[in-house]
């Protein structure tokens, strides 16, 4: 199967590879899929709390080149969004950038499931600290 | 010597031709184009005599005693196919039951499964995590309707190489046609129907660096006399097992391919498997939690299949892919998203099953070509395991297992 010329600069050029410190403020983070399956993401978002704006995201992936260049792409579109913004992030975008074919549709979903997965990570988080600063 | 890209160490999928091979078929597409059935003129005869004399060459490197025992076939899909279903046709009779293993090659598994859709029962006896089936698992199998026990002599990922004499024996003693898939051992590894009580024997051209679009069935003519019933039908060629006007070409060019197996044999296989060893111990020694597949010593010398831990199979391949062929798993199955069916046979788990790596040396590997994809695959897993949050995890010392991962 040949690679799609942005699925092959992503995976050669990944954007934002990495993980943010487990007590960076304003952090979300999404780990989804399975080893058994392939295909693991961990993708986390640096939101700041006084504007809702992610200012910084990261990923680290498990699988194949399609999958990897998903979340990266995931990554340079999640910064410089609000949360609510990010929420609307849908996986056929992903597949129409990427140019991916039918076999690899579920990386995108598993992209889109990660991002999910970080914004209700965030959430539940700040919604726990907003919680307690107003008691 | 100065490398040539891309690299091509995926030889269980198939190998470049040999020139020798090339320049002893091309008479065969001009000159001597004859029909070998042609009985009455000189077209006819000389064509006959090239497929006569390439006959004598693959029965020589199996130990045939008759060349008689080669009908050709169109490749080793078609031989299997010929083998077992021809088998299971002519013996109805007697029984429906058929003994094979988990980890024969697809074209064996789907014949099966195509079988037991037609009443016949099919035992898949499981193999060992060093890819090796025991015999007494075999024997435990047999029952008094069975008609066929059908091994690979070597298997096609991981290269284990099968106790064949063994299972000869045993078939012999209970009165049983024995197939042995013969598809990446033979003209590789010493094989002889004769010693090794081999009934029926797979074999095709383009793995022995001939041409593609022919193979053989080896078909036993005495002690027993096997019989089979034929797939193809119509001018009776091929003592009526496989009609269809010979291509003599690709015929001649599978026996002169044949011939030169033979006679480089011990030579090659020594200096694949130092080459092999170098490969082998070069990643291994260089990356943790890398796992070599299948069994150490018994396996084939071109062979090599390693699991990465925490990175998959496919994003390693593709990070190789610009400049060196590998295959993870079969070409037969790499059009599937599935993890290898052979590597989760032998026990490991479906995540290791996910990330093993197939490399397979050829006549033409050079030294330099595998110190190049050695120091090349260790920079690529280890590239992706800086991305990959199973390695990050288990660096922290969190048990992958102890994870509730939501499978989708």
């Amino acid at each position: 199967m040949a690679y799609s010329e942005k699925v092959v600069d992503h995976y050669n050029n990944p954007r934002n590879v990495g993980s943010f410190a487990k007590d960076t403020p304003g952090l979300g983070t999404g780990l989804v899929g399975a080893p058994e399956c392939g295909d693991v993401m961990k993708l986390q978002i640096k939101v700041n709390l006084d504007t809702g704006v992610i200012e910084d995201a990261k990923f680290k992936t498990f699988g194949c080149g399609s999958a990897i260049a998903s979340s990266s792409l995931a990554t340079e579109w999640l910064k410089g969004k609000t949360v609510d913004e990010a929420s609307k992030i849908k996986n056929t975008d992903i597949v129409n950038e990427l140019k991916l074919p039918p076999v690899k549709i579920h990386c995108s979903v598993l992209a889109e499931d990660a991002i999910k997965a970080a914004l209700a990570d965030y959430r539940e988080k700040h919604a726990a600290a907003d919680a307690e600063a107003s008691t | 010597m100065a490398l040539k890209f891309p690299i091509f160490m995926d030889a269980q999928s198939t190998t470049p031709g040999d020139p020798r091979v090339v320049e002893a078929m091309i008479p065969y597409f001009t000159e001597k184009f004859g029909h070998a059935a042609s009985r009455n003129h000189s077209f006819g005869w000389e064509a006959e005599a090239g497929v006569d004399r390439a006959r004598e060459q693959l029965a020589k490197i199996i130990g045939a005693r008759d060349p008689k025992e080669i009908v050709f076939t169109s490749g080793g899909t078609e031989s299997i196919n010929l083998a077992i279903k021809g088998v299971a046709e002519m013996y109805r009779e007697k029984g429906n039951h058929i003994v094979t293993t988990v980890i024969e090659q697809r074209a064996s598994l789907d014949v099966c499964k195509r079988l037991e859709r037609h009443g016949y029962e099919v035992t898949y006896v499981p193999v060992r995590p060093d890819g090796l089936v025991e015999l007494e698992a075999i024997q435990k199998a047999i029952t008094d309707r069975t008609i066929l026990i059908s091994v690979m002599v070597a298997n096609n990922e991981v290269g284990t190489i099968q106790d064949i004499a063994a299972i000869g024996r045993l078939a012999k003693e209970k009165g049983i046609i024995f197939h042995a898939d013969g598809t990446q051992a033979v003209g590789k590894i010493p094989l002889n129907v004769e010693t090794m009580g081999i009934d029926l024997l797979s074999c095709t051209a383009h793995l022995i660096y001939g041409p593609k679009g022919v193979g053989a069935l080896y078909v036993r003519r005495k002690g027993p006399r096997v019989r089979i019933a034929p797939l193809i039908d119509g001018g009776g060629h091929e003592r009526g097992m496989r009609s269809g006007t010979l291509p003599v070409p690709l015929i001649v060019g599978f026996g002169r391919a044949a011939e030169i197996c033979g006679e480089v044999m011990a030579e090659e296989s020594a200096r694949l498997a130092k080459l092999r060893d170098r490969l082998q111990d070069m990643i291994l020694s260089n990356v943790d939690e890398a796992f070599l597949n299948g069994h150490p010593e018994r396996r084939l010398p071109h062979n090599l299949n390693i699991s990465f831990a925490y990175v998959e199979g496919e994003s390693v391949l593709m990070g190789l892919n610009k400049e060196t062929a590998l295959s993870s798993g079969s070409a037969c199955t790499s059009s599937t998203l599935e993890p290898s069916y052979v590597i989760g046979a032998l026990g490991a788990s479906a995540e290791l099953a996910h990330s093993s790596i197939r490399f397979s040396l050829h006549r033409f590997t050079t030294e330099e070509e595998v110190e190049h994809v050695g120091a090349r695959t260790i920079e690529v897993v280890k590239r992706l395991r800086e991305m990959s949050p199973l390695y990050e995890l288990a660096k922290e010392g969190v048990d992958l297992k102890s994870i509730r991962w939501k499978a989708e």
